[in-house]
């Protein structure tokens, strides 16, 4: 990659001779808001503060803007951090939390004064200056975090769940102002999370890691809809996963039938996985559907109808605008397009 | 960064080897060593240092040690655990100065506490005055075993309050709520719930109490008289006085175990390890 | 009620318990007559000769200098070893952590003893210096044992956060840690100070000619008898301790207090 500002090659490590990043190998643009998604303990944190130089990776190499950044410790890299649970002192009130990177640079107290306003103007916190951490909401501690290290200027940010400790309501706004702000300043963010909706909203470049390996990188529209393996169809959005065997190119067979499908390039007779996502079942009277199943129960989510669906001994979940009562029977359907095949996991 | 960190702790470690660790050698070494041992080269190793201590006299002395610092402590227990429970059921403003009268005493020098207890216990002290003024016959107070009991409650009883004060602080006071709602009356709210969730407390007091009551030697030395000799008194002795050294050694080895031993017992039971510090 | 006043009662007996003979003590140093027991009439005299006692006054001098020189000589060593005990791991941190235990749970007669044994081995005079090394030796375990939790507590993210902004291990150590840490600091130096002035065994057996502390001063006159000097000397370090005790204690509060106003505003 020509552009890339961060590289990583090959990166191995191991913690007390367990491996947590098994050769993961990365390279993020400029300008790109990349968000590490996985089930915790799946190394995203472990990436990141690899890149932050808080953890040296026993294998593989770590470019910055094209540098090999290895062995450079962390106070001379040019990025800074947003930690889990902010990591302020509390001994600083909130202008020399967000004054201290400025104050190590041993910039005159004019130009100080100058930039720290302009954060606090920034994260509408224009008079807590002279308030103590402590004094604060969560929230604001939150922007203070942000502001304290986007205050230095860096060429990329790295968040490490910055939203985890907010309440959900506060989350979804937060969400949208890191968004509107990476675009605003034109900053890299590597942004390490958990919840697969947070990822959705806001990244550019989604990747999904499982037990230190990289499972699939890609925008989220591709990640959504072509998961590439049942690890990444499951943890992004609820899946329905069946065994399949495909007979064909284009010929797939689970639950004693065959469907029409789209994929096509598996050996014949291969064992698959099957997936179908629950909004792309939809009900028919019994007679019309490719599956006859029995509601086994409905729960209404509001925008829809969350229904089990008992077809051929398997339970379907099923997101519907359409609802039949419990001990119905109903057709399902769907679209050759809502069949995903993926190779099976080992 | 941590891990270059850690090396601020070296300079420390060798400081341990030859204040902390090599002391504690010599007298191990000085226990199981003859008196004629001088130097490397005439060094002769015995038992006879630890043989000796099974004599009746010296045994008796240790018996006595243990007996005295158990009914200290004991009595400590039976004053202390009240007070804890009062001081933890008063309101917060309060609980503070209670618990600032309580250690204040312990800021005076020890010293000058037991010295205070001559006064009053004295043939004619304070008591024995107050005795005289209405009438009833002088006692001989000063001097004996109960003055030397008296003398380590005295110095002891807030190691006991703090501790037990502690548990009971902590204790969650939904628990008692939840008691009282399942229908248990105030004295078994006590007996099957209090009482078994402030035992850690209750244990870490005995041991803070009984350890520095066994090894005491100024007060069987001032309150106690000559004739009530405790086993801290006997290893001055032999160093001061008789200048048996390996003799005196192998006492404090004596006494390290039985230390040792008490301090692995309230390990097993203190759930914060932290407990040594917040005494203060 | 009655329960209420039973306990009211309790601990007035207990208080009365802990107070009573420092009470006799202060009350009897104005007290004319040698007599312990009997009150003949006010006078200051025993304040005078306190002033006068070349003993008292000399002791009084190494006691407070070498209060002074350990607690600070100990504070610096215990926090340098404190942080660096905080980043070791495993084995090797348990066994620094019982070494360092074994002052703090040892009787003090041993202690004494076995700092006593040591000076001897290496040939070293008894006096200032010996007594200095011995106080050294006690107080760095509380120091440690004071800062260790509050290094615990600090959040493991702390010294990263600060050298992501660009400061150096040593700047983050200065900067960040030291000031976080500074209430254990304090109470440790405090602690070791109170020790040191408190100290009678480890210095009894670690004492040189001519060289005391006020504690090793007033076991011997105990020992040799009717001396209401010492009820003087008592008075007024028991008056010094108490005003010191609520200062600090008026000081923490008044804080409390502040901090609570503005949380409510």
């Amino acid at each position: 990659m020509d552009n890339a500002i961060i590289q990583l090659n090959n990166i191995t490590k191991k913690f007390d001779g367990e491996i947590v990043l098994d050769d993961i190998t990365l390279s993020v643009k400029e300008n790109e808001f990349v968000t590490l998604l996985g089930p915790s303990g799946c190394g995203k944190t472990t990436t990141l503060r690899i890149i932050g130089g808080f953890e040296s990776p026993d294998e593989g190499e770590v470019y910055f803007d094209g540098k090999l950044i290895n062995d450079v410790p962390p106070f001379k890299r040019q990025l800074n951090t947003v930690f889990q649970k902010y990591a302020l002192f509390p001994h600083l009130n909130v202008f020399e939390n967000i004054a201290f990177g400025l104050r190590i640079k041993k910039m005159d107290e004019h130009t100080i004064t100058k930039k720290v306003e302009k954060m606090l103007e920034l994260f509408n916190l224009k008079n807590y200056g002279k308030r103590r951490i402590n004094q604060l909401s969560g929230g604001q501690q939150q922007r203070i975090a942000i502001a304290r290290a986007l205050v230095n200027e860096p060429k990329v940010l790295l968040l490490d769940e910055p939203l985890g400790a907010l309440d959900l309501k506060l989350r979804k706004e937060m969400q949208h102002e890191l968004k509107e702000m990476q675009q605003q300043l034109g900053i890299t963010f590597i942004y390490v999370t958990h919840d697969q909706e947070e990822a959705l909203t806001m990244s550019d470049t989604i990747v999904v890691m499982n037990d230190g390996i990289i499972q699939q990188m890609g925008t989220p529209i591709d990640i959504y809809n072509e998961p590439e393996n049942a690890f990444v169809a499951d943890f992004i959005g609820e899946s329905n996963i069946l065994d399949g065997i495909m007979h064909d190119d284009y010929l797939v067979e689970f639950l004693g039938k065959k469907f029409k499908c789209v994929d096509y390039g598996f050996g014949r007779g291969e064992e698959v996985d099957v997936v179908i996502r629950p909004e792309d079942l939809d009900l028919t009277p019994p007679g019309e559907g490719k599956l006859i199943g029995v509601v086994k129960s409905v729960i209404f989510k509001g925008v829809h109808y969350e229904m089990d669906i008992e077809a051929n001994g398997f339970e379907f979940l099923v997101h519907s605008t359409d609802m039949a009562p419990v001990g119905a029977t109903v057709g399902l359907t769907f679209t050759p397009d809502d069949i995903h095949i993926m190779e099976k996991g080992e | 960064m941590k891990d270059r960190t850690k090396y601020f702790a070296y300079p420390y470690v060798l400081w341990m080897i030859i204040f902390i660790a090599l002391p504690s050698f010599l007298v191990l070494l000085y226990s199981i060593t003859t008196k004629e041992s001088n130097g490397l080269t005439t060094i002769q190793f015995t038992l006879e240092n630890y043989k000796k201590f099974f004599d009746p006299l010296y045994l008796n002395i240790l018996w006595d040690s243990i007996y005295l610092a158990a009914i200290s402590t004991v009595i400590c227990l039976l004053i202390g655990y009240p007070a804890a429970f009062i001081i933890s059921n008063t309101n917060l403003s309060k609980r503070n100065t209670l618990l600032f009268l309580c250690i204040m005493p312990m800021w005076m020098n020890m010293l000058l506490r037991t010295y205070a207890w001559m006064t009053i216990l004295g043939n004619n002290g304070i008591l024995n005055n107050l005795f005289s003024l209405i009438g009833l016959p002088k006692l001989n107070m000063l001097y004996t075993k109960g003055a030397t009991i008296m003398g380590m409650v005295y110095n002891f009883l807030p190691f006991m309050i703090l501790p037990i004060y502690t548990a009971l602080s902590k204790m969650d006071k939904a628990l008692l709520e939840a008691a009282d709602d399942l229908g248990a009356d105030k004295k078994t709210v006590f007996i099957k719930v209090i009482l078994p969730l402030s035992m850690p407390g209750v244990i870490s007091g005995i041991i803070m109490v009984f350890m520095p009551a066994v090894s005491t030697f100024i007060i069987p030395q001032l309150l106690g008289g000559n004739k009530n000799m405790m086993i801290g008194n006997l290893v001055e002795k032999l160093f001061i006085l008789n200048g048996d050294w390996n003799f005196g050694s192998a006492i404090s080895i004596v006494m390290m175990v039985i230390i040792l031993i008490s301090m692995s017992i309230m390990n097993k039971f203190d759930v914060d390890k932290e407990g040594g510090a917040r005494l203060w | 009620m009655v329960k209420k006043y039973l306990s009211k009662i309790y601990m007035g007996i207990i208080f009365i318990f802990l107070y009573a003979p420092i009470v006799v003590l202060a009350v009897f140093s104005f007290n004319e007559s040698k007599s312990r027991g009997h009150w003949t009439g006010f006078t200051l005299k025993w304040y005078v000769d306190l002033f006068h006692d070349r003993d008292i006054r000399l002791a009084f001098y190494y006691t407070i200098s070498i209060a002074i020189i350990s607690a600070i000589i100990s504070t610096i060593i215990g926090t340098i070893a404190a942080i660096g005990i905080n980043s070791m791991k495993g084995k090797a941190k348990s066994l620094i952590l019982n070494v360092n235990y074994l002052p703090v749970v040892n009787p003090d007669i041993v202690t004494g003893i076995s700092l006593m044994i040591l000076y001897i081995a290496f040939n070293m005079d008894f006096g200032f210096n010996t007594m200095l090394i011995s106080h050294i030796v006690f107080n760095i375990p509380y120091v440690i044992l004071c800062i260790l939790p509050k290094l615990k507590q600090l959040d493991v993210h702390m010294t990263e956060a600060a050298m992501d902004l660009g400061a150096t291990p040593m700047y983050a150590l200065r900067k960040v840690i030291i000031p976080e840490i500074k209430p254990g600091i304090v109470t440790g130096f405090l602690m070791a100070f109170t020790l040191s002035i408190d100290d009678f065994i480890i210095s009894y057996f670690t004492k040189g000619e001519g060289v005391t502390n006020l504690s090793i001063v007033i076991y011997s006159m105990a020992r040799r008898g009717v001396r209401p000097t010492i009820n003087a000397l008592s008075t007024i370090m028991l008056s010094v301790v108490l005003i010191l005790m609520i200062l600090i204690n008026k000081r923490t509060n008044g804080m409390e207090k502040a901090k609570k106003l503005k949380e409510k505003r």
